[in-house]
Protein backbone atom coordinates (compact mmCIF):
# COMPACT_ATOMS: atom_id res chain seq x y z
CA UNK A 1 0.00 0.00 0.00
CA UNK A 2 1.23 3.37 -0.70
CA UNK A 3 0.51 6.22 1.03
CA UNK A 4 -0.81 9.51 0.02
CA UNK A 5 1.44 12.55 0.02
CA UNK A 6 -0.72 14.24 1.92
CA UNK A 7 -0.67 11.87 4.66
CA UNK A 8 3.00 11.36 4.80
CA UNK A 9 3.02 14.94 5.16
CA UNK A 10 0.79 14.76 8.42
CA UNK A 11 3.06 11.54 9.22
CA UNK A 12 5.70 13.89 9.62
CA UNK A 13 4.39 16.35 11.24
CA UNK A 14 2.81 14.22 13.94
CA UNK A 15 4.99 14.70 16.37
CA UNK A 16 5.27 18.26 16.44
CA UNK A 17 1.66 18.81 16.37
CA UNK A 18 1.51 16.01 19.28
CA UNK A 19 4.03 18.52 21.45
CA UNK A 20 2.32 22.14 20.10
CA UNK A 21 -1.22 20.09 21.32
CA UNK A 22 -0.11 19.27 24.56
CA UNK A 23 2.50 21.74 25.78
CA UNK A 24 0.97 25.19 24.11
CA UNK A 25 -2.85 24.94 23.25
CA UNK A 26 -3.94 22.62 25.96
CA UNK A 27 -1.74 24.93 28.45
CA UNK A 28 -3.63 28.03 26.75
CA UNK A 29 -6.82 26.46 27.12
CA UNK A 30 -6.72 25.84 30.65
CA UNK A 31 -5.21 29.28 31.25
CA UNK A 32 -8.84 30.65 29.43
CA UNK A 33 -10.45 27.88 31.76
CA UNK A 34 -9.08 28.83 34.96
CA UNK A 35 -9.63 32.49 34.32
CA UNK A 36 -13.08 32.30 34.94
CA UNK A 37 -12.46 29.98 37.98
CA UNK A 38 -12.58 31.57 41.53
CA UNK A 39 -9.91 31.42 44.67
CA UNK A 40 -10.20 30.97 47.87
CA UNK A 41 -6.86 31.28 50.33
CA UNK A 42 -6.49 27.93 49.84
CA UNK A 43 -7.76 26.53 46.93
CA UNK A 44 -9.28 27.58 43.26
CA UNK A 45 -12.73 25.99 42.70
CA UNK A 46 -14.10 25.62 38.97
CA UNK A 47 -16.97 28.09 38.48
CA UNK A 48 -17.74 30.28 35.67
CA UNK A 49 -17.02 33.47 36.80
CA UNK A 50 -16.22 37.03 35.42
CA UNK A 51 -14.83 38.44 39.06
CA UNK A 52 -11.09 38.07 37.79
CA UNK A 53 -11.66 40.36 35.13
CA UNK A 54 -13.81 42.62 36.80
CA UNK A 55 -10.87 42.84 39.35
CA UNK A 56 -8.03 43.53 36.61
CA UNK A 57 -10.13 45.88 34.64
CA UNK A 58 -11.08 47.77 37.87
CA UNK A 59 -7.81 48.67 39.16
CA UNK A 60 -5.61 51.33 38.57
CA UNK A 61 -2.44 49.12 38.75
CA UNK A 62 -3.29 47.43 36.01
CA UNK A 63 -3.45 50.37 34.00
CA UNK A 64 -0.25 51.47 35.27
CA UNK A 65 1.34 48.31 34.77
CA UNK A 66 0.45 47.46 31.19
CA UNK A 67 1.86 51.38 30.54
CA UNK A 68 5.16 50.47 32.16
CA UNK A 69 4.94 47.38 30.20
CA UNK A 70 4.49 48.79 26.58
CA UNK A 71 6.96 52.13 27.88
CA UNK A 72 9.97 49.40 28.83
CA UNK A 73 8.97 47.49 25.20
CA UNK A 74 9.03 51.05 23.22
CA UNK A 75 12.36 51.89 24.89
CA UNK A 76 14.27 48.67 24.42
CA UNK A 77 12.46 48.78 20.96
CA UNK A 78 14.24 51.99 19.44
CA UNK A 79 17.81 51.01 21.50
CA UNK A 80 17.94 47.71 20.30
CA UNK A 81 16.90 49.05 16.66
CA UNK A 82 19.37 51.53 16.64
CA UNK A 83 22.30 49.62 17.87
CA UNK A 84 21.36 46.14 16.03
CA UNK A 85 21.30 48.19 12.48
CA UNK A 86 24.19 49.77 12.62
CA UNK A 87 26.25 46.85 14.00
CA UNK A 88 24.37 45.07 10.82
CA UNK A 89 25.18 47.53 8.83
CA UNK A 90 28.89 47.86 9.61
CA UNK A 91 28.87 44.00 9.13
CA UNK A 92 27.24 43.81 5.79
CA UNK A 93 28.50 46.86 4.04
CA UNK A 94 32.03 47.44 5.44
CA UNK A 95 33.63 44.22 6.38
CA UNK A 96 35.15 42.93 2.95
CA UNK A 97 35.56 39.00 3.15
CA UNK A 98 33.28 36.44 4.25
CA UNK A 99 35.30 34.73 6.73
CA UNK A 100 35.63 38.12 8.87
CA UNK A 101 31.81 38.67 8.17
CA UNK A 102 30.78 35.22 9.54
CA UNK A 103 33.58 35.48 12.68
CA UNK A 104 32.19 38.87 13.79
CA UNK A 105 28.63 37.72 13.38
CA UNK A 106 29.32 34.94 15.97
CA UNK A 107 30.98 36.99 17.87
CA UNK A 108 27.95 38.89 17.98
CA UNK A 109 25.88 35.31 18.63
CA UNK A 110 27.87 33.63 21.14
CA UNK A 111 26.00 35.63 24.22
CA UNK A 112 22.60 34.61 23.15
CA UNK A 113 23.92 30.85 23.81
CA UNK A 114 24.86 31.65 27.08
CA UNK A 115 22.26 32.00 30.21
CA UNK A 116 20.03 34.95 30.63
CA UNK A 117 20.21 34.99 34.26
CA UNK A 118 24.00 34.78 34.81
CA UNK A 119 24.13 38.01 32.16
CA UNK A 120 22.32 40.13 34.59
CA UNK A 121 23.92 39.03 37.45
CA UNK A 122 27.18 40.55 35.69
CA UNK A 123 25.68 43.94 35.98
CA UNK A 124 26.22 43.78 39.54
CA UNK A 125 29.79 44.86 39.75
CA UNK A 126 29.33 47.43 36.98
CA UNK A 127 25.94 49.28 38.21
CA UNK A 128 26.31 49.03 42.15
CA UNK A 129 26.34 51.46 44.71
CA UNK A 130 30.59 51.59 44.73
CA UNK A 131 30.56 49.76 41.14
CA UNK A 132 33.10 50.56 38.42
CA UNK A 133 30.80 53.07 36.91
CA UNK A 134 29.76 55.16 40.22
CA UNK A 135 33.60 55.27 41.14
CA UNK A 136 35.09 55.98 37.46
CA UNK A 137 32.47 58.51 37.73
CA UNK A 138 33.73 59.81 41.01
CA UNK A 139 37.58 59.91 39.58
CA UNK A 140 36.76 61.75 36.87
CA UNK A 141 35.19 64.20 39.07
CA UNK A 142 31.85 64.21 37.34
CA UNK A 143 29.99 63.32 40.08
CA UNK A 144 30.55 63.77 44.01
CA UNK A 145 28.11 60.90 45.38
CA UNK A 146 27.71 58.43 43.89
CA UNK A 147 24.45 57.59 41.50
CA UNK A 148 21.69 55.78 43.46
CA UNK A 149 19.83 54.92 40.13
CA UNK A 150 22.31 53.00 38.00
CA UNK A 151 21.41 49.64 39.74
CA UNK A 152 17.71 48.58 41.13
CA UNK A 153 15.75 51.25 38.62
CA UNK A 154 14.20 51.36 35.01
CA UNK A 155 17.53 52.14 33.77
CA UNK A 156 19.00 49.43 34.90
CA UNK A 157 15.95 47.10 33.18
CA UNK A 158 16.14 48.66 30.28
CA UNK A 159 19.70 48.70 29.86
CA UNK A 160 19.43 44.61 30.64
CA UNK A 161 16.76 44.57 27.65
CA UNK A 162 19.18 45.87 25.60
CA UNK A 163 21.94 43.85 26.74
CA UNK A 164 20.12 40.45 26.18
CA UNK A 165 18.00 41.20 23.36
CA UNK A 166 20.15 43.67 20.52
CA UNK A 167 21.39 40.12 19.09
CA UNK A 168 17.32 39.73 17.74
CA UNK A 169 17.44 42.79 15.68
CA UNK A 170 21.26 42.31 14.06
CA UNK A 171 20.70 38.52 12.95
CA UNK A 172 17.32 39.33 10.78
CA UNK A 173 19.04 42.89 9.77
CA UNK A 174 21.99 41.43 8.50
CA UNK A 175 20.36 37.97 7.18
CA UNK A 176 17.87 40.74 5.00
CA UNK A 177 20.78 42.76 3.91
CA UNK A 178 23.34 40.25 2.97
CA UNK A 179 20.76 39.37 0.43
CA UNK A 180 20.40 43.27 -0.79
CA UNK A 181 21.91 43.11 -4.64
CA UNK A 182 25.24 45.06 -4.17
CA UNK A 183 24.59 46.03 -7.93
CA UNK A 184 21.85 48.31 -6.59
CA UNK A 185 24.05 50.35 -4.43
CA UNK A 186 26.64 50.97 -7.07
CA UNK A 187 23.56 52.04 -8.93
CA UNK A 188 22.80 54.08 -6.72
CA UNK A 189 26.10 55.85 -6.37
CA UNK A 190 26.84 56.39 -10.27
CA UNK A 191 23.14 58.21 -10.76
CA UNK A 192 24.80 60.46 -8.00
CA UNK A 193 23.45 59.18 -4.62
CA UNK A 194 25.89 59.94 -1.23
CA UNK A 195 26.11 57.74 1.18
CA UNK A 196 23.60 59.03 3.68
CA UNK A 197 20.92 59.22 0.24
CA UNK A 198 21.90 55.30 -0.09
CA UNK A 199 21.03 54.46 3.46
CA UNK A 200 17.87 55.83 3.16
CA UNK A 201 16.38 55.30 -0.11
CA UNK A 202 17.94 52.09 -0.95
CA UNK A 203 19.24 50.13 1.83
CA UNK A 204 16.30 51.24 4.71
CA UNK A 205 13.58 50.27 2.63
CA UNK A 206 15.08 47.03 1.32
CA UNK A 207 16.30 46.23 5.33
CA UNK A 208 12.54 46.33 6.35
CA UNK A 209 11.31 42.98 6.73
CA UNK A 210 14.45 42.36 8.77
CA UNK A 211 13.62 45.09 11.03
CA UNK A 212 9.92 43.89 11.87
CA UNK A 213 10.93 40.71 12.52
CA UNK A 214 12.94 41.57 14.67
CA UNK A 215 10.72 44.01 16.41
CA UNK A 216 8.73 41.13 16.66
CA UNK A 217 11.33 39.52 18.69
CA UNK A 218 12.34 42.20 20.54
CA UNK A 219 9.14 43.47 21.51
CA UNK A 220 6.99 40.49 22.45
CA UNK A 221 10.78 39.13 24.26
CA UNK A 222 9.95 42.52 26.47
CA UNK A 223 6.54 42.39 26.97
CA UNK A 224 6.44 38.98 28.17
CA UNK A 225 9.48 38.98 30.66
CA UNK A 226 8.97 39.22 34.30
CA UNK A 227 12.35 38.23 35.31
CA UNK A 228 14.66 40.77 33.91
CA UNK A 229 12.21 43.49 35.98
CA UNK A 230 12.28 41.83 39.19
CA UNK A 231 16.02 41.07 39.60
CA UNK A 232 17.16 44.93 37.54
CA UNK A 233 14.64 46.70 39.20
CA UNK A 234 15.39 45.31 42.23
CA UNK A 235 11.72 44.42 42.63
CA UNK A 236 10.90 48.23 42.48
CA UNK A 237 9.37 48.20 39.66
CA UNK A 238 6.62 46.31 37.82
CA UNK A 239 5.46 45.24 33.97
CA UNK A 240 2.81 42.53 33.59
CA UNK A 241 4.64 39.53 33.76
CA UNK A 242 5.37 40.53 37.16
CA UNK A 243 2.22 40.98 37.98
CA UNK A 244 1.43 37.27 36.79
CA UNK A 245 4.36 35.88 38.40
CA UNK A 246 3.32 37.88 42.18
CA UNK A 247 -0.03 36.18 41.68
CA UNK A 248 1.25 32.87 40.94
CA UNK A 249 3.43 32.97 44.09
CA UNK A 250 0.26 34.14 45.92
CA UNK A 251 -1.51 30.89 44.09
CA UNK A 252 -4.00 33.48 43.23
CA UNK A 253 -4.37 31.06 40.01
CA UNK A 254 -7.92 32.52 38.42
CA UNK A 255 -6.46 35.88 39.12
CA UNK A 256 -2.91 35.17 37.08
CA UNK A 257 -4.86 33.37 34.34
CA UNK A 258 -7.27 36.15 33.77
CA UNK A 259 -4.04 38.68 33.64
CA UNK A 260 -2.08 36.02 31.18
CA UNK A 261 -5.39 35.96 29.06
CA UNK A 262 -5.39 39.48 28.71
CA UNK A 263 -1.44 39.63 28.19
CA UNK A 264 -1.65 37.30 25.58
CA UNK A 265 -4.08 38.62 23.66
CA UNK A 266 -2.21 42.26 23.81
CA UNK A 267 0.70 40.57 22.25
CA UNK A 268 -0.95 39.14 19.90
CA UNK A 269 -2.64 42.08 18.60
CA UNK A 270 0.58 43.84 18.48
CA UNK A 271 1.86 40.83 16.78
CA UNK A 272 -0.70 41.19 14.46
CA UNK A 273 0.04 44.71 13.43
CA UNK A 274 3.40 43.95 13.05
CA UNK A 275 2.89 41.31 10.62
CA UNK A 276 0.64 43.10 8.21
CA UNK A 277 4.45 44.62 7.45
CA UNK A 278 5.80 41.93 6.66
CA UNK A 279 5.45 38.29 5.14
CA UNK A 280 7.55 36.17 7.36
CA UNK A 281 7.44 33.10 5.14
CA UNK A 282 9.19 34.69 2.32
CA UNK A 283 11.34 35.82 4.39
CA UNK A 284 12.79 32.63 5.84
CA UNK B 1 39.99 47.94 -3.49
CA UNK B 2 39.45 51.30 -2.59
CA UNK B 3 40.63 53.12 0.21
CA UNK B 4 38.76 52.50 3.59
CA UNK B 5 36.63 55.35 3.78
CA UNK B 6 36.27 57.38 7.17
CA UNK B 7 32.82 56.30 7.97
CA UNK B 8 34.40 52.61 8.63
CA UNK B 9 36.63 54.06 11.26
CA UNK B 10 33.68 55.12 12.71
CA UNK B 11 31.59 52.43 12.86
CA UNK B 12 34.46 50.18 13.84
CA UNK B 13 34.93 52.11 17.00
CA UNK B 14 30.94 51.62 17.03
CA UNK B 15 31.40 47.85 16.63
CA UNK B 16 34.35 48.28 19.26
CA UNK B 17 32.12 49.59 21.83
CA UNK B 18 29.32 47.34 20.99
CA UNK B 19 30.87 44.05 22.38
CA UNK B 20 32.40 45.74 24.99
CA UNK B 21 29.16 46.25 26.05
CA UNK B 22 28.16 42.72 25.44
CA UNK B 23 31.27 40.79 26.77
CA UNK B 24 32.22 43.43 29.33
CA UNK B 25 30.29 42.27 32.12
CA UNK B 26 30.77 39.12 32.03
CA UNK B 27 34.60 39.12 31.72
CA UNK B 28 34.55 41.50 34.89
CA UNK B 29 32.78 38.48 36.77
CA UNK B 30 35.13 36.01 35.82
CA UNK B 31 37.86 38.39 37.28
CA UNK B 32 35.74 39.22 40.56
CA UNK B 33 35.32 35.63 40.52
CA UNK B 34 39.11 35.46 41.29
CA UNK B 35 38.34 37.59 44.58
CA UNK B 36 40.75 36.81 47.61
CA UNK B 37 38.39 35.13 50.62
CA UNK B 38 37.79 38.38 52.28
CA UNK B 39 37.02 39.69 49.06
CA UNK B 40 33.48 41.49 48.17
CA UNK B 41 31.24 41.75 45.16
CA UNK B 42 32.40 44.22 43.63
CA UNK B 43 36.51 46.23 42.61
CA UNK B 44 39.00 46.31 44.02
CA UNK B 45 40.01 42.80 44.30
CA UNK B 46 41.10 41.64 47.67
CA UNK B 47 44.13 39.61 46.80
CA UNK B 48 43.28 36.50 44.16
CA UNK B 49 42.32 33.07 45.15
CA UNK B 50 40.52 30.39 44.26
CA UNK B 51 38.86 30.41 47.04
CA UNK B 52 34.96 30.58 45.58
CA UNK B 53 35.58 28.23 43.08
CA UNK B 54 36.59 25.76 46.07
CA UNK B 55 33.35 26.99 47.94
CA UNK B 56 31.17 25.16 44.82
CA UNK B 57 32.85 21.74 45.26
CA UNK B 58 32.58 21.64 48.78
CA UNK B 59 29.03 20.63 50.34
CA UNK B 60 27.89 24.06 51.37
CA UNK B 61 24.92 25.77 52.26
CA UNK B 62 23.77 26.86 48.86
CA UNK B 63 21.99 24.39 47.82
CA UNK B 64 22.46 21.47 45.27
CA UNK B 65 24.98 22.54 41.97
CA UNK B 66 25.71 20.04 40.86
CA UNK B 67 22.44 17.80 40.99
CA UNK B 68 20.94 20.94 39.54
CA UNK B 69 23.72 20.74 36.90
CA UNK B 70 23.57 16.99 35.97
CA UNK B 71 19.32 17.38 35.80
CA UNK B 72 20.30 20.54 33.40
CA UNK B 73 22.65 18.85 31.66
CA UNK B 74 20.43 15.57 31.16
CA UNK B 75 17.49 17.54 30.06
CA UNK B 76 19.14 19.86 27.49
CA UNK B 77 20.22 16.85 25.72
CA UNK B 78 16.95 15.36 25.66
CA UNK B 79 15.41 18.87 24.16
CA UNK B 80 18.45 18.96 21.22
CA UNK B 81 18.32 14.92 20.29
CA UNK B 82 14.30 15.56 20.06
CA UNK B 83 14.74 19.15 18.70
CA UNK B 84 16.88 17.76 16.04
CA UNK B 85 14.29 14.70 15.28
CA UNK B 86 11.10 16.62 15.15
CA UNK B 87 12.74 19.91 13.37
CA UNK B 88 13.65 17.68 10.70
CA UNK B 89 10.88 15.63 10.19
CA UNK B 90 8.62 19.18 10.02
CA UNK B 91 11.17 20.87 8.16
CA UNK B 92 10.44 18.03 5.70
CA UNK B 93 6.89 17.81 5.52
CA UNK B 94 6.26 21.45 4.92
CA UNK B 95 8.38 21.62 1.54
CA UNK B 96 5.02 20.75 0.33
CA UNK B 97 1.84 22.32 1.76
CA UNK B 98 -0.72 19.54 3.47
CA UNK B 99 -4.61 20.17 4.85
CA UNK B 100 -3.55 22.19 8.05
CA UNK B 101 0.13 23.54 7.16
CA UNK B 102 -0.85 27.37 7.38
CA UNK B 103 -2.70 26.97 10.68
CA UNK B 104 0.49 24.44 12.46
CA UNK B 105 2.99 27.48 10.61
CA UNK B 106 0.99 30.28 12.49
CA UNK B 107 0.69 27.89 15.81
CA UNK B 108 4.72 27.73 15.66
CA UNK B 109 4.90 31.69 15.42
CA UNK B 110 2.81 31.44 18.21
CA UNK B 111 4.54 29.34 20.32
CA UNK B 112 7.65 31.90 19.30
CA UNK B 113 6.21 35.25 20.33
CA UNK B 114 4.02 33.86 23.78
CA UNK B 115 5.59 35.18 26.84
CA UNK B 116 7.06 31.99 28.69
CA UNK B 117 4.94 32.91 31.72
CA UNK B 118 1.88 31.86 29.98
CA UNK B 119 3.53 28.54 29.08
CA UNK B 120 4.97 28.24 32.77
CA UNK B 121 1.59 29.06 34.01
CA UNK B 122 -0.62 26.98 31.82
CA UNK B 123 1.45 23.55 31.82
CA UNK B 124 1.46 23.77 35.72
CA UNK B 125 -1.77 24.37 35.67
CA UNK B 126 -2.65 21.22 33.53
CA UNK B 127 -0.55 18.91 35.45
CA UNK B 128 -1.61 19.98 38.92
CA UNK B 129 -5.36 19.80 37.46
CA UNK B 130 -5.26 16.51 36.02
CA UNK B 131 -3.57 15.36 39.27
CA UNK B 132 -0.09 14.88 37.43
CA UNK B 133 3.00 16.00 39.64
CA UNK B 134 5.25 18.30 37.71
CA UNK B 135 8.68 17.08 36.75
CA UNK B 136 11.71 18.73 34.98
CA UNK B 137 11.49 15.42 32.59
CA UNK B 138 8.26 15.45 31.60
CA UNK B 139 6.53 18.98 31.94
CA UNK B 140 9.89 20.75 31.99
CA UNK B 141 10.74 18.94 29.02
CA UNK B 142 7.48 19.68 27.42
CA UNK B 143 7.40 23.25 28.20
CA UNK B 144 11.41 23.98 26.90
CA UNK B 145 9.99 22.22 23.14
CA UNK B 146 7.62 25.15 22.81
CA UNK B 147 10.77 27.34 22.94
CA UNK B 148 13.29 25.45 21.00
CA UNK B 149 11.08 23.48 18.56
CA UNK B 150 10.06 27.10 16.63
CA UNK B 151 14.06 27.91 16.44
CA UNK B 152 14.74 24.81 14.82
CA UNK B 153 12.00 24.84 12.66
CA UNK B 154 12.63 28.18 11.44
CA UNK B 155 16.37 27.05 10.54
CA UNK B 156 14.74 24.00 8.58
CA UNK B 157 12.70 26.23 7.03
CA UNK B 158 15.03 28.69 5.69
CA UNK B 159 17.82 25.49 4.89
CA UNK B 160 15.03 24.07 3.05
CA UNK B 161 14.00 26.99 0.84
CA UNK B 162 17.67 27.24 -0.59
CA UNK B 163 17.62 22.91 -1.10
CA UNK B 164 18.90 22.61 -4.54
CA UNK B 165 16.11 19.94 -5.27
CA UNK B 166 17.67 18.81 -8.22
CA UNK B 167 19.60 16.23 -6.01
CA UNK B 168 16.64 14.67 -4.97
CA UNK B 169 15.54 13.92 -8.17
CA UNK B 170 18.58 12.73 -9.42
CA UNK B 171 18.60 10.22 -6.73
CA UNK B 172 15.10 9.35 -7.60
CA UNK B 173 15.98 8.87 -11.01
CA UNK B 174 19.09 6.46 -9.83
CA UNK B 175 15.90 4.12 -8.34
CA UNK B 176 16.18 5.50 -5.06
CA UNK B 177 13.45 5.12 -2.51
CA UNK B 178 12.19 7.91 -0.45
CA UNK B 179 13.91 6.89 2.66
CA UNK B 180 16.79 6.22 0.81
CA UNK B 181 17.10 9.62 -0.66
CA UNK B 182 16.78 11.31 2.32
CA UNK B 183 19.10 9.23 4.19
CA UNK B 184 21.55 9.30 1.91
CA UNK B 185 21.13 12.26 0.05
CA UNK B 186 19.46 14.88 2.19
CA UNK B 187 20.49 14.46 5.41
CA UNK B 188 24.39 14.78 4.27
CA UNK B 189 23.56 17.94 2.25
CA UNK B 190 21.82 19.32 5.33
CA UNK B 191 24.47 18.16 8.07
CA UNK B 192 25.88 21.37 8.72
CA UNK B 193 22.67 22.87 9.58
CA UNK B 194 21.42 19.83 11.73
CA UNK B 195 24.39 20.91 13.90
CA UNK B 196 23.18 24.38 14.32
CA UNK B 197 20.19 23.23 15.30
CA UNK B 198 21.27 21.06 18.22
CA UNK B 199 23.25 23.91 19.54
CA UNK B 200 19.90 25.93 19.40
CA UNK B 201 18.02 22.98 21.65
CA UNK B 202 20.77 22.51 24.51
CA UNK B 203 21.69 25.81 24.90
CA UNK B 204 18.38 27.32 24.93
CA UNK B 205 16.82 24.22 27.18
CA UNK B 206 20.27 24.88 29.27
CA UNK B 207 19.74 28.37 29.92
CA UNK B 208 15.99 28.44 30.45
CA UNK B 209 14.55 30.26 33.42
CA UNK B 210 10.73 30.99 32.92
CA UNK B 211 9.66 28.15 31.01
CA UNK B 212 10.65 25.92 33.71
CA UNK B 213 10.04 27.63 36.74
CA UNK B 214 6.74 26.56 37.40
CA UNK B 215 7.48 23.16 35.87
CA UNK B 216 10.43 21.75 36.91
CA UNK B 217 8.56 20.24 40.43
CA UNK B 218 10.96 19.71 43.60
CA UNK B 219 14.20 19.49 41.67
CA UNK B 220 15.62 22.58 40.40
CA UNK B 221 17.60 22.83 37.44
CA UNK B 222 20.63 25.24 37.16
CA UNK B 223 18.86 28.51 36.19
CA UNK B 224 16.49 27.64 38.45
CA UNK B 225 19.12 27.36 41.41
CA UNK B 226 21.81 30.06 40.65
CA UNK B 227 18.02 32.10 40.36
CA UNK B 228 17.39 31.11 44.32
CA UNK B 229 21.07 32.21 44.87
CA UNK B 230 20.95 35.54 43.65
CA UNK B 231 18.30 36.67 46.92
CA UNK B 232 20.30 35.20 49.52
CA UNK B 233 23.86 34.72 48.24
CA UNK B 234 26.13 37.74 48.69
CA UNK B 235 29.69 36.05 48.31
CA UNK B 236 31.72 35.72 45.11
CA UNK B 237 30.92 32.36 44.81
CA UNK B 238 27.55 33.33 42.70
CA UNK B 239 29.84 34.83 40.48
CA UNK B 240 32.45 31.62 40.61
CA UNK B 241 29.13 29.63 39.97
CA UNK B 242 28.53 32.16 36.95
CA UNK B 243 31.88 31.74 35.88
CA UNK B 244 31.88 28.26 35.54
CA UNK B 245 28.72 28.06 33.82
CA UNK B 246 29.27 30.59 31.23
CA UNK B 247 32.73 28.66 30.73
CA UNK B 248 30.61 25.48 30.20
CA UNK B 249 28.36 26.58 27.47
CA UNK B 250 31.46 28.32 25.84
CA UNK B 251 32.87 24.82 25.50
CA UNK B 252 29.52 23.68 23.84
CA UNK B 253 29.09 26.34 21.71
CA UNK B 254 32.83 26.13 20.88
CA UNK B 255 32.69 22.41 20.28
CA UNK B 256 29.25 22.99 18.10
CA UNK B 257 30.86 25.36 15.70
CA UNK B 258 33.61 22.79 15.43
CA UNK B 259 31.50 20.66 14.52
CA UNK B 260 29.70 22.57 11.70
CA UNK B 261 32.58 23.79 10.47
CA UNK B 262 34.39 20.51 9.95
CA UNK B 263 31.25 18.78 8.50
CA UNK B 264 31.14 21.86 5.89
CA UNK B 265 34.72 21.36 5.15
CA UNK B 266 33.84 17.77 4.83
CA UNK B 267 30.82 18.24 2.42
CA UNK B 268 32.88 20.70 0.24
CA UNK B 269 35.44 17.95 0.05
CA UNK B 270 33.04 15.32 -0.36
CA UNK B 271 30.72 16.93 -2.53
CA UNK B 272 31.95 16.54 -5.83
CA UNK B 273 34.03 14.28 -7.71
CA UNK B 274 33.84 15.36 -11.13
CA UNK B 275 36.48 15.57 -13.27
CA UNK B 276 38.26 13.57 -10.88
CA UNK B 277 38.49 10.15 -12.59
CA UNK B 278 36.38 8.16 -10.47
CA UNK B 279 34.58 5.27 -11.91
Amino acid sequence: MRLSPNSKSLMMVSPLVAVLFVFLVCPIAMIAIVSFWRATEFSIIPAFVFENYEFLFGSSVTYRVFFNTFKYALITWAATLLIGFTVAYFLAFHIRTLRWQIALFLLCTIPFWTSNIIRMISWIPFLGRNGIANSTLISWGVIDEPLEWLLFSDFAVVLAFVHLYTLFMVVPIFNTMMRIDKSLIEAARDAGANGAQILWNVIIPLTKPGIMIGTIFVVTLVMGDFITVRFMSGSQSANVGRLISNDVALLAYPSASATAVVLLCTVLIVIGILLRFVDIRKEL
Amino acid sequence: MEPRSRSFYVLAAFFTLFMLFLYGPTVTIAILSFQGPSGGLTFPMNGVSLHWFRDLFEQQAVGDIWGSFSRSLVLGLMVMVTTVVVSVMGGLAFRRRFPGSNILFYLIITALVIPSILISLGVGLMFSQSGLTVHWATSGFGAQLTWTLPFGLLIMFAVFNRFDSSYEEAARDLGATSWQTIRHVVLPIIAPSLIGVALFGFTLSYDEFARTLLTAGSYNTLPLEIFGMTTNVTTPVLYALGTLTTGFSLIMIGAFLLLTWVSTKRKARAGSDAGKGMV
